[in-house]
Order: structure tokens, then sequence, then C-alpha cells
């Protein structure tokens, strides 16, 4: 019964968002402001429904309700009650019943605060987003009803696939798709931008922290999936370019430019379409995204159990959004009026336009290496994939610039920049980076070049970033630093942190596969491992041989190192549980292999051993940056943006 | 409206295109160089009749398929329910390569969701597979009785594919023979 009225409050939902679609646009299109004013209660409605078949669904897994499909298909009953939750959104029919839900509280968080909004633009967004539940809740009550029936009911379930059954899967999903859902309010604000043909400074303020919320999703998303990979698959990595790992960074690398040409069309009245544009793109890349891990087009290890009529559906969401909004943008982008005078290259406006084309080419290499082989097999090229190295090659060259454009553009003002000041303010920024690269690259030897590059820019943007506060903290500056400009410093400070990280680990990484018999020790970087056996034991749903590995320094024994094999009775294939030990500026890592005599659990065993300098900074970088998006979306003149007309540009906050 | 503002519609109406060609393509389907040749020899062990030999032969009494599964292999089961349906239907011989399996695993496996098969032969040491180009299961031959290799569905069989590919091939080879 319950999965029954989950079915009918989904379908009243699509119903509630259709109303929320069609009445405020046609509202706001004949000036009938009643009509208009139906979007916001049509969004709690909708939002209460959506809210409701989650929960049901939800609660048919809490329940081991066997006679639903997708619940029979993905639980069991000695899955744990956690991962009976989290295996809500564990495949393609409840994740995307995930992605309505999320979409449903991102448009009741807008329409609450619409009531600051002109009353045509916050009926347009809202609309907007209305049409996008329609297309989501169609898409899932038509091809991926979550809530069918499987009669006669399966007397157990067939299990969550293992590889999800870890912490850091719970969250991962949730929080990509609140970063991809998120990036629709921007694109429904650029909507309401091209239909009304207004484009202002307070545009600009309603759409900034919007856009920085779903971007601060989107970055704890990408970092935690990258966290999960490095401890479950045993590989020591932390990014693989994957095309499901493309799509959700391709977003990501725009909503990042977006984030920045919106401070100029803030700050400066420019940019304007531009602007416009990447706010498209954005949510362009977040639907494309969906389309390339849900219609099976391109190969990954993580793409779902894929179906062509999905894909069909899919690409025509896709269509309907993209060639639409772009249709429009063709058509109306030429109203908008930018403020009066161009862009001088050397000033605040200028390099972050500079920062614009880097962000923007970036993402392009990402998704042409990511659609490349699509290409050639639709041109009757046959099958090829475009690895690592090309995105690497084309990447790294292209992130550098922006790096150091970050540490230039804190010291150069809008309209024009002062050469003196940038001398007097990055002098010491400079010295400081440089002198430490000169350190780190003594220390690292071999690898010198790449660790100094890498420690080099990072300290050049931490030092950068941490100017105006650390000024501010020592009384000497005139001016308040808002949480925006608080909030950005921080983000820039992650970037030099995930920079540093970034460029040591894959310079001075090291790794061993050996293969070692009880009480035999093998050395890596300095580090003695010696392998003491592997016990078994059970887990709640499934048998793990745990290996113990003893790690020593200089005879000093510091860690005994856990990693495991668990076997899940429902898959062949072992899942891996890496072990490491942390400190900051190093993981030693070990992953359990294959037992190498026959199967035999007491003889040699291979093991993987890897030594990887600063690898956390790569997370505690993104996290940082996040945290950073977070402190500057809750700037307080965003929340009074609106009220009171602002002025174009405003001098008093110029850190931003 | 200037051709500067219309060529970002125009790139993503290119993609689009793209993405519908892609849309008919199968990344996960390579070429099988064995469709239309004779299907390599075997001998192996029954599964649950060790003492009894599956070969060749056996399969082409008439038009069969020979299905590469394993108790280890998730996708598998969701195939099963589709190839029970057909052994029970009648429709086709189904012949099983259990594929580096415990046989005990493979024998609790069939019972635990029923034995579509005329009979599975035990590849242990996956050798008949690698003759057979395997590499992954569920993968499925269709061979008509002049022993040539008609068909091969990688993956999972969809109804789509049983219904639209494998089922008209079936019944093509069986008028003809």
């Amino acid at each position: 019964m319950i999965p029954e009225l989950g079915h009918f409050a989904l379908c009243l939902a699509t119903g509630l968002a259709l109303v929320q679609w069609l009445v405020p646009t046609a509202g706001a299109v004949t000036r009938r402001w009643r009509w208009a004013a139906v979007a916001q209660p049509a969004a709690v409605g909708q939002f209460i429904f959506v809210a409701f078949a989650f929960a049901a669904l939800t609660y048919a897994f809490i329940v081991k309700d066997f006679s639903v499909a997708y619940v029979a298909a993905n639980s069991n009953s000695e899955l744990p009650l956690m991962y009976r939750i989290s295996a809500v959104w564990g495949a393609h029919e409840g994740s995307l019943l995930l992605w309505a839900l999320m979409l449903s509280v991102w448009t009741l968080a807008v329409s609450v605060s619409a009531r600051r909004l002109p009353s045509d633009v916050g009926a347009i967004v809202i609309a907007t987003m209305g049409a996008v539940s329609v297309a989501f809740l169609l898409f899932t009550i038509l091809t991926s009803n979550p809530f069918e029936r499987l009669i006669p009911a399966a007397a157990d379930g067939n299990d969550l696939n293992p590889l999800l059954q870890d912490p850091g899967l719970i969250i991962h999903p949730p929080m990509l798709y609140m970063g991809y859902v998120g990036f629709s309010v921007a694109f429904s604000f650029a909507i309401a931008a091209l239909i009304t043909g207004r484009l202002d400074t307070a545009w600009a303020r309603w759409t900034r922290p919007w856009t920085t919320t779903a971007w601060l999703f989107l970055t704890i998303g990408i970092a935690l999936g990258s966290w999960w990979a490095y401890n479950e698959l045993g590989w020591g990595g932390w990014w693989f370019w994957d095309p499901v790992e493309n799509a959700s960074f391709m977003p990501w690398l725009v909503g990042t430019a977006l984030i920045h040409s919106l401070a100029v069309t803030e700050k400066r009245g420019l940019l304007k379409s531009w602007t416009v544009l990447l706010a498209i793109s954005a949510f362009a890349l977040s639907l494309l995204g969906t389309f390339l891990v849900r219609s099976g087009v391109l190969v990954s290890v993580h793409a779902f159990a894929t179906d062509p009529q999905r894909g069909v559906f899919v690409l025509a969401i896709f269509t309907f959004f993209v060639a639409g909004s772009l249709l429009l943008y063709a058509l109306r982008a030429g109203k908008f009026q930018s403020s009066a005078g161009g862009i001088a290259l050397f000033s605040r406006e200028g390099l972050l336009l500079l920062n614009n084309v880097f962000l923007t080419v970036a993402a392009l290499a990402v998704l042409l290496g990511t659609l490349y082989p699509l290409f050639v097999d639709a041109l009757g090229g046959g099958k090829l994939s475009v690895g690592p190295p090309y995105f690497n090659a084309v990447f790294v060259p292209l992130t550098i610039p922006l790096v150091v454009l970050v540490g230039l553009a804190s010291a150069v003002s809008w309209k024009r920049g002062k050469m003196e000041r940038v001398r007097s303010q990055l002098w010491l920024p400079g010295a400081i980076a440089a002198s430490l690269a000169v350190v780190a690259a003594v220390v690292a030897g071999g690898q010198w070049m790449a660790v100094g590059l890498a420690v080099l820019l990072g300290v050049w943007a931490i030092a950068t970033a941490l100017y105006d506060p650390v000024k501010t903290v020592l009384g000497r500056s005139r001016v308040k630093l808002g949480r925006a400009a608080w909030g950005m410093s921080l983000a820039h400070i992650g970037l030099g942190i995930f920079v540093i990280g970034v460029g040591i680990v894959s310079a001075a990484s090291i790794e061993k596969d050996v293969r070692l018999n009880i009480g035999e020790t093998e050395s890596l970087g300095g580090y003695d491992f010696t392998f003491m056996g592997v016990r078994e034991a059970p887990g709640p749903n499934y048998t793990a041989r745990i290996g113990a590995v003893e790690a020593a320094r200089g005879g000093q024994t510091f860690a005994e190192l856990a990693p495991e094999k668990r076997l899940y009775p429902s898959q062949q294939n072992p899942m891996t549980e890496a072990s490491t030990h942390i400190l900051p500026w190093r993981d030693v890592y070990v992953s359990l292999g294959e037992p190498l005599e026959d199967g035999d659990v007491r003889g040699a065993w291979s093991l993987r051993l890897y030594v990887k300098p600063f690898i956390r900074w790569i997370w505690l970088g993104s996290f940082l940056m996040a945290l950073g998006g977070g402190i500057a979306a809750s700037d307080k003149r965003y929340r009074l943006a609106g009220r009171k007309a602002v002025p174009a540009l405003d001098n008093t906050a110029a850190a931003q | 409206m200037n051709a500067k503002r219309l060529a970002p519609l125009a790139i993503v109406l290119a993609l689009i295109a793209v993405f519908g060609v892609g849309l008919t393509l199968k990344p996960g389907e390579i070429p099988s160089p064995l469709i239309g040749k004779p299907a390599p020899t075997f001998e192996l062990p029954v599964l649950g009749q060790p003492d009894q030999l599956l070969t060749l032969d056996t399969v082409t009494r008439q038009v069969s398929l020979l299905n590469v599964w394993g108790s280890w292999c998730i996708a598998c089961r969701v195939e099963h329910p589709l190839l029970m349906q057909l052994a029970a239907d009648n429709v086709v011989p189904i012949y099983g390569l259990n594929w580096k399996d415990e046989p005990t695993a493979a024998q609790r496996w069939l019972q635990r969701h029923g034995d579509p098969y005329v009979a599975s032969g035990q590849d242990l040491a996956g050798n008949v597979a690698i003759d057979y180009g395997v590499y992954g299961a569920p993968e499925t031959f269709l061979i008509d009785k002049a022993g040539i290799i008609r068909h091969k569905h990688i993956g999972p069989i969809t109804e789509d594919a049983l219904n639209n590919t494998l089922l008209p091939m079936i019944r093509e080879l069986q008028a003809a023979s």
C-alpha cells in the first residue's frame, strides 16, 4: 500500500510541477500577478509530495519490502540499516527520485526568498525550475518507476552493490546532486534575465549566493568521490579521469567561472551576456553528466545499468532545456546593455575575464577528451579511449596560469590596477613562495622541479590570499572585510593547499607491488613493512580477510595496518579496503592483494605498498574551498539585496 | 540577433546530433571475430555429473544457445528469469558454460535460482572461454546445426535483445534446418 501511495504522490507532484511551470509563466507574460503568485504554493505542494514519495521508498527499504522490484534489486535482509537507507539512491530509479527531491528542496528555498525579488523575476525563476521538475518527474514515472511491484515478491533481495557499501558513498551522491541540481537556480535566473530583458547589479546579487551554494556542494561531492576511490579501489589514486568523474568536473569548472564572472557583473555591470551563457552552460553540463551516466553512450566504471529508452528521454530533456535556452539567448542576449567603457586587461575585471577564459578552455578540453571516443565511434572510426595522459598534458598547463592569476588579481583593483600597489602588496607573498619553493625543491631531490613548482604556486595562492585578512587582523586596514571577502580568501587558501597536494602527490609518490610471506619485510622510501599474516573475520553481511602489516621507520614500529578484502556472498570479486597511516605530510598506504599459493590464506600474499606525500592536502584544500564558498554565500549584502537600490559599483568592499 | 550569439546554439545542436547517433551505438559491443566461423570444439565435465562430458557435438544437434555464466556473476541473475522462460517454453535448448566457478557453488546457485540448462560444462580453468573470446559473463552464443557461431550477445540478455534479435534469428535458423 505504501509504495502505491508513493507512486501516487509522485504523480500528484508532477501535476503540481506542471502548474508551477505553466501558470506563473502565463501570468508573467500576460502581467496577471495573481497567476504569477501561484508559483510559490505550487512549489511548496510539489515539495511535500516529492518528499512523501521519497519517504515511502525509504520506508519500503527499511521494512525490507521485497515485493518492490527496486528494493529487491538493491537491498538484502542482511544489509545493515544505514545501507538500507542509502540504498534508496543506490541505483538509477532511486537516485532519480533523490534528484527530484533535491530539486524540490532548492525550489522551496528559492520560493521562500522570492519575496525579495520583483514579482515577474520570481515567477519566471520558480516556473523554470517547475519545468525542470516536470521533466525529471516524468522521466522517473515513465521510464524508471522505483515503486514498481515484483510479483511474486522475492524471498530475499539481491543486495546493494558492495562498492556502494561505504560511508563515503552514503553522502557522495546527495552532495553531487545538490550541486548539479543547484545550478538549475542560476539557470532559472538566467532565463528570467533573458525573458525580462533586465540584467543588473541586483540580478547578479540574487544569483551569486545560489550559485556559490550549488558550487560548494559540488565541490564537496567531487572531493568525497575522490576520497572514496582512494580508500576503496586500492590503487592509491585519487582521480582517474573517468567519464563519470569528468561529468561532475565540467560543471564544477564552468560553475567556478560563473562565480567569478558574476562578481564582474555585480561590481562593474560588465560581461552580462557571457555570465548568462555560463549560467546556462553550468546547468547544461549537469544535464550532460546525467545523460552520459544514464544512457550508456560511454563506457565507465560507474555508469548505471543502462537502457536505450532512458537515453532517448534524457537526450530529449537535454535538447529541450539547452537548445531552448540557447535559442532564447540568441534572440534576447543582445538586449543587455553593459556599462559604459570597455575592460582594461590590467584591472580586476580584466584578470577575472582571463580566469574565465582559462576555466572555460579547461572545461572544453575535458569535454573533448570525454566525448572524443563517442565522436570517433559516431563517425564510424571504431572504439577507442582517451586516457589520463591526454588530460594531464592538456589540463595541467591550463591550470598553472589560473593559480598565478589568483594571486595577481588580489592586488589589482577594479577599473584600473596600479603597478605600485601590485608591487607593494605582492613582493612579500612572492618572496615567501619563492623561498619555500627553493626549500621544497632541495628536500625533494630527484623530483625537485615539479615539487618546487607546486610549492611556488600553492604558497603564492595562500600568501596572497592571506594579505587582506592579515592586514585586517593586525588592525592596519581601513575597510572592514565582509564575509564575502573572508570566504574568498579562505577558498583561495584552499586552492593553494590543493595545488601543493596535487603537485607533490603526482611527482613524489612511490609504490611497490610485493609478494610477502609471513614475517617477511619489505622497504619502501625509508619505511619497513612487515607482513604478519591474514586472519578471517565475519562482518554483518560479508566475510573479511584482514591482513596485518607492521609499518616501521628506523626500527621503530609506528603503525599496525589492517588492509582488508571483503567477500560479499552476492559477488565473487572481493572488495578492497585499503589501510592508511595518516600524518599531515604523508600517508602510508597498504592494500591487500591476493593469496599467491593456490588460495592458501596462510601462505604468501601480494600486497601493494604506497607512500603518498601530502595527499591529505588535496581533500583539505577542497574542503576549505567549499567552506569559503559557504562563508561567502552567507554575506549579509546578499540578504539585503533587492531591498534597496544598489549602485553598480560599490567601492566599500574592494576585496571582492 | 547576430551570428556570434547563435554559435552556442549551433555547437549544442551538433553535439545533440552526435549524441543521437551515439545512442544507436553500443559502446560495450565489441564485434566478435568468431561470428560466421565454426565454434571452437570442447570437451567439458558436466556440472553435477562430472563423469559425463559435454561436447560441441551435443550442442550442435539442434540450433542452440551457449550461455557463459557463473554463480559469482551478478549480471547473470539479471538475465536468468529470461533464460528460465526460454527453457520453460521449449524455444531453444540452452547449454551453459560454467566459467571459473566452484562446482558446489554453481549447483547451489542453480538450485536457488532454477536451472534452465540442458547441461552445463565446467570450465574450471577458463580455457574454453578463452577459445570463445569471452571477456565477461554473461555472454551468449547462438550456434547453428552446422556448428557455426551465428550471433554473440554480450552482457545480460534483455527483453529487447531477445525479442528483436535472438528470437528472430533462432526461428530463421530453425526453419532453415
